[in-house]
């Protein structure tokens, strides 16, 4: 799920649950969820290009092209 | 000792009540005395066991007219934190939810402190379920600052520092979760130590997020806390009394990381630091930079696996009487609802890559230091503070320099470094090696007074 999909899906809920001051919050996470992908992306750049198991794949960690 | 004894160490104390000199009874009395003078105007206390303590001094007492220590423990007034259950008194964890609840039994360590001799004098207050840095959001009213009392003592063991500082108890039991220890030691002035992750038992210890969690002492000085740490973790005290000499600051290796950690400090707080550099290198200290490359990233980690494993334990009570919670903490509960498994799960990973970063970061070091807090003691209620010309959000300033070490389980410690010109206290926080608490301790005692000076 893209951090954007995730935010207006967890957004729509907090309006349905009536906790439209939790949507202020939300998109801090979102932030912050960018913001922890961004680590793993790194980490994914820095592996070797062969890591055990051999010949597994690595999908990027928000479904972005890479 | 020109001070009340009620304001000295454990460290002093502790020879004049084996020897008969002081009695638990007159300490616990007068501990007892600030609690109802000043209490009222400072909110350090929510449960206060005026007639229990008194009993428990006087049982002390005649143990040693009858020849019998238990240890430097016997006869001190301590307070614990109120997410620490005591047999028959209320746990009420600063909040409405848990309203009417009493512990059936101690949890292990307030078990520990009473085989050890120690007078419970009461239960302090803290930021609702520990979920805050503040001790602001609680159903007992804000706790404030003894330095200032329009500032908040920090938090989410603020109460416990505050007891200390003002003689209310001579030490008292907090929990760290993201440094609610070390924050509240630093805005305060007091020692609060994290110990090395699973080193003192949680039971019985309302928990925030499981993984993350921490019970430790706060306390007046180094050798304090190091004391009531070997109690907490299940270790006879008497055999390892008085402590060792202490060691010299000379030839002690400091890593001091600078990348993200002096990023955003306030002005003061840096000078405090650099000066205590200087002490220490003058001392004999050798200090070298060192760098902890996915710092920057503490944050996201730290949200990603602390909102999720909180919002898990209080689930059902958001379900049930989500009205009881002050309006903050709720809101931070529900958050950690959205969290993503996935995110979870690479939180976790980046976890597992920040430790081994802090340990190179440690290798040929004896601890660690950097501040405890960027900025002294922010004002009551304020969500953003000014530092060095900047706008920061004062949650994010009050975690930023403590929280990685619970990610990684490091033991942490906080010691006082002076005080701003406006009188509010800075803390020197020390980060000692995988598993190494009693290391770490000793690298503090020989900066404590150093830094002091």
């Amino acid at each position: 799920m893209t951090i954007d999909d995730w935010l207006a899906s967890a957004c729509a809920d907090a309006d349905r649950r009536g906790l439209a001051d939790l949507k202020p919050l939300l998109a801090s996470l979102a932030d912050a969820t960018r913001a922890l992908r961004g680590i793993d992306r790194d980490d994914a750049a820095g592996r070797p290009a062969d890591p055990a198991p051999s010949g597994s794949p690595e999908p990027p960690p928000d479904g972005a092209p890479r | 000792m020109t001070a009340p004894l009620h304001f000295h160490t454990i460290t002093e104390l502790a020879p004049l009540i084996a020897g008969g000199h002081v009695s638990s009874e007159d300490l616990t009395r007068a501990c007892l005395s600030e609690i109802e003078a000043h209490d009222r105007a400072l909110n350090a206390f929510i449960t206060v066991l005026g007639a229990g303590a008194i009993a428990q001094a006087r049982a002390r007492d005649a143990e040693i007219a009858a020849g019998r220590c238990r240890g430097p423990l016997h006869g001190i007034p301590i307070s614990l934190k109120d997410l620490i259950d005591q047999e028959g008194v209320p746990t009420t964890a600063a909040s409405r939810v848990l309203g009417g609840h009493v512990a059936a039994s101690d949890a292990p360590v307030t078990a520990r402190l009473r085989e050890a001799g120690a007078v419970l004098v009461g239960k302090t207050n803290l930021h609702e379920f520990a979920f805050g840095t503040t001790s602001d959001d609680t159903a007992f009213g804000a706790v404030r600052n003894p330095h200032d009392p329009s500032r908040s003592p920090g938090g989410s063991s603020g109460g416990s520092a505050v007891a200390i500082v003002t003689g209310m108890s001579v030490a008292s039991i907090g929990t760290d979760t993201g440094g609610s220890i070390r924050i509240p030691s630093a805005a305060c002035g007091t020692v609060g130590l994290k110990p090395a992750w699973g080193d003192v038992p949680c039971d019985g210890v309302v928990p925030l997020s499981r993984s993350l969690d921490h019970v430790g002492p706060l306390a007046r000085s180094v050798a304090d806390a190091w004391l009531i740490y070997l109690v907490l973790r299940g270790e006879p005290t008497a055999a390892r009394w008085p402590l060792p000499a202490r060691r010299s600051a000379r030839g002690l290796r400091l890593g001091v990381p600078r990348a993200y950690f002096h990023d955003v400090l306030d002005d003061e707080v840096r000078g405090r630091f650099a000066a205590s550099l200087a002490w220490l290198r003058q001392a004999g200290a050798q200090t070298v930079d060192v760098v902890i490359p996915r710092a920057s990233g503490t944050a996201a980690v730290y949200l990603h696996m602390s909102l999720p494993e909180a919002s898990a334990y209080h689930a059902g009570w958001l379900a049930s009487v989500p009205e009881r919670y002050t309006r903050n903490v709720r809101l931070r509960l529900e958050m950690g609802r959205y969290v993503l498994a996935e995110d979870y799960v690479r939180a976790q990973a980046a976890r597992t890559a920040l430790r081994r970063e802090v340990d190179a970061a440690l290798d040929g070091c004896d601890a660690l230091v950097l501040p405890t807090l960027p900025i002294p003691a922010p004002v009551i209620g304020a969500a953003s503070v000014e530092v060095a010309g900047t706008t920061q959000p004062v949650r994010a300033m009050m975690l930023r320099l403590t929280q990685l070490f619970n990610l990684t389980g490091h033991p942490a410690v906080s010691i006082p470094m002076g005080e701003t010109a406006a009188g509010l206290p800075c803390g020197l926080q020390l980060v000692g090696r995988h598993q190494d608490t009693e290391g770490l301790l000793a690298a503090a005692a020989a900066c404590e007074p150093i830094v002091l000076s």
